[in-house]
């Protein structure tokens, strides 16, 4: 399967809001095909550093630097043209659309044709917006969403408002997807299909992610590589077994016991 | 019964320019959560370009509407880009003191320029437009501003529902922060909001010219009749704000008719109290409700 490349460097970032430090120089390198977990306690700075990659925030210092391409230079709404998507901790849909109303919405950037062809329903305008239609079909299938395509995202439940979110992520084609918290407030069944769903993603699809995520099960069995944020600055970075035995890490975690006796 | 009708009529009529009007207002406020205290202005700055190129420059009437439509659109955008742009970002309090001291600004050139007396337009509108049913009477001026509103009405209509602009607007107005993920540019949407609003505003201030003359105060005063319209209706709702200008309308032309033209003025405000009692959020507005 050839892949879309997705390479993110952020190069020393600091980001301060005020007097407040929220991330200090961070190093993060993303390589295409990678699924990266950023974690730490609460206040680390992970959704900070998310914003910053994702143009919400400007940091104030540091590089951000996407398939050679100097993020700094682009405003907010420009990313989304050069690959990244993302979604959000609380979720941020249109409540009063139907589920396939949002995801469309995310087609535009793809959108080839111009509002004169448009308005006199000119045939390759049709033809454009059955392709977009299958796209978003086959991502409507893959995250098992058929039976609420026409439903007004409003109405349906938590979990599957995340995963329509997920959806219109998805609909943008990013070449970087950015997730955060993909699975605060979920119940478990609801968890195991997320997982499902971002294996076979990043697997079968080569979709390269970072994701910042709590519960850390599913951060250890699912991704590949791990940063740690604690208090803005980068803890450790390594593989999911060494991250869960680094000492470090179970201090910023559990205190300055040194004694561990969990198992007991 | 016919004077019954014919304040029928003459409501509707009056009453689907505030709602016109109105919605200019309220794309602001949804987009943006800004309320514009300079709308009236806005009106009346419409009226006085439209007489400038009619009266004083003796421009063909359609033309003259034209241009001031374009001018209107332009000055919106304007003002979005020089006073409103740089406060992006800033608490929504300031931004809404900046549309007051807009509205003194631009109420005090407006005055400079044309002085506080009453100017009519030459009387273009042929009489062949009125309408005659039965005993009622439409002035041809009725008329030209029901067909004007309603195509108007229709057109945004589907600006809002076809064109990508329109579409981005609505996602902006439903959620900001999902719109700037899908790459929409916000910044644009508020621009774009602002000058439709001008030019809307504009076009109401027009035929409220041709109505009853222009008038800086007056009609910078029927302006600020969008606070009864858009709160009636709900600040958020487009559809609200034309039904809350009809309603309006209606309400003013038959206490004025019924009980006292003095009291046309005050009233909607004193039944606008009662239905704020019942409706807290208006008849079409989103109930807000905020959990944390």
């Amino acid at each position: 399967m050839d892949q879309v490349r997705a390479e993110l460097e952020v190069c020393d970032l600091c980001l301060n809001f005020g007097g407040i430090k929220a991330i200090s120089n961070v190093d993060l390198h993303v390589e295409t095909g990678e699924l990266i977990a950023v974690i730490g306690p609460n206040g680390a700075g992970k959704t900070s550093l998310l914003n910053c990659i994702t143009g919400y925030y400007k940091p104030s210092s540091g590089r951000i630097i996407f398939n050679g391409v100097d993020l700094g230079n682009y405003s907010t709404h420009e990313l989304t043209k050069l690959g990244i998507g993302r979604t959000f901790q609380n979720i941020e849909l249109f409540p009063g659309m139907s589920v396939l109303d949002n995801m469309l919405l995310a087609r535009h950037i793809h959108c080839r044709y111009n509002f004169g062809l448009a308005s006199l329903f000119w045939p390759s305008v049709k033809k454009e917006e059955v392709r977009h239609r299958l796209i978003l079909e086959e991502i409507i299938d893959f995250l098992e969403i058929q039976h609420v395509r026409k439903e007004l995202v409003g109405s349906l439940p938590y979990g599957m408002r995340k995963r329509v979110e997920l959806g219109r992520a998805l609909a943008l084609e990013p070449k970087l997807l950015v997730l955060d918290e993909p699975f605060a407030g979920m119940t478990l069944e609801e968890k195991e299909d997320m997982v499902r769903f971002l294996m076979e993603l990043n697997e079968a699809w080569g979709q390269t992610m970072i994701l910042v995520e709590h519960d850390m099960s599913i951060i250890m069995s699912i991704s590949q590589r791990i940063m740690v944020l604690n208090f803005g600055e980068k803890l450790a970075e390594g593989l999911p077994e060494d991250i869960q035995i680094h000492p470090e890490v179970i201090k910023a975690y559990l205190g300055e016991t040194t004694d561990l006796s969990l198992d007991a | 019964m016919d004077f019954f009708f014919q304040l029928l009529v003459n409501g509707l009529s009056i009453g689907l320019l505030y709602g016109l009007s109105a919605m200019g207002f309220v794309m602001i406020f949804k987009s943006s959560s800004v309320l514009n205290f300079a709308h009236g202005e806005l009106l009346a700055i419409g009226a006085f370009i439209f007489l400038v190129l009619s009266t004083w420059m003796h421009l063909p009437i359609l033309l003259a509407f034209l241009i001031t439509l374009v001018g209107c659109f332009v000055l919106g955008f304007l003002v979005e880009r020089i006073f409103l742009r740089p406060l992006i970002g800033e608490q929504l309090i300031f931004v809404i003191m900046l549309t007051v001291g807009l509205s003194a600004m631009f109420k005090g050139l407006l005055l400079f320029i044309f002085g506080g007396n009453l100017h009519t337009y030459p009387d273009f509108l042929p009489e062949g437009l009125a309408l005659h049913l039965g005993a009622i009477y439409v002035p041809p001026v009725y008329v030209a501003s029901s067909c004007i509103g309603i195509i108007f009405l229709m057109l945004f209509g589907l600006f809002f529902k076809f064109s990508s602009q329109g579409i981005y607007m609505r996602s902006v107005a439903d959620n900001q922060t999902a719109a700037l993920s899908l790459g929409v540019h916000v910044r644009k949407v508020f621009a774009l909001s602002w000058a439709i609003a001008a030019l809307v505003a504009g076009m109401s201030g027009i035929v409220l010219g041709i109505i009853n003359g222009t008038n800086v105060h007056e009609i910078s005063a029927i302006g600020l009749k969008v606070f009864p319209v858009v709160i009636l209706g709900g600040l958020d709702s487009i559809g609200g704000a034309i039904i809350g200008g009809i309603i309006i309308g209606l309400l003013e032309t038959f206490i004025g008719g019924y009980i006292s033209p003095s009291l046309r003025d005050v009233l909607p405000y004193v039944i606008l109290v009662f239905i704020l009692l019942i409706k807290p959020y208006g008849l079409f507005g989103l109930v807000e409700i905020e959990r944390v």
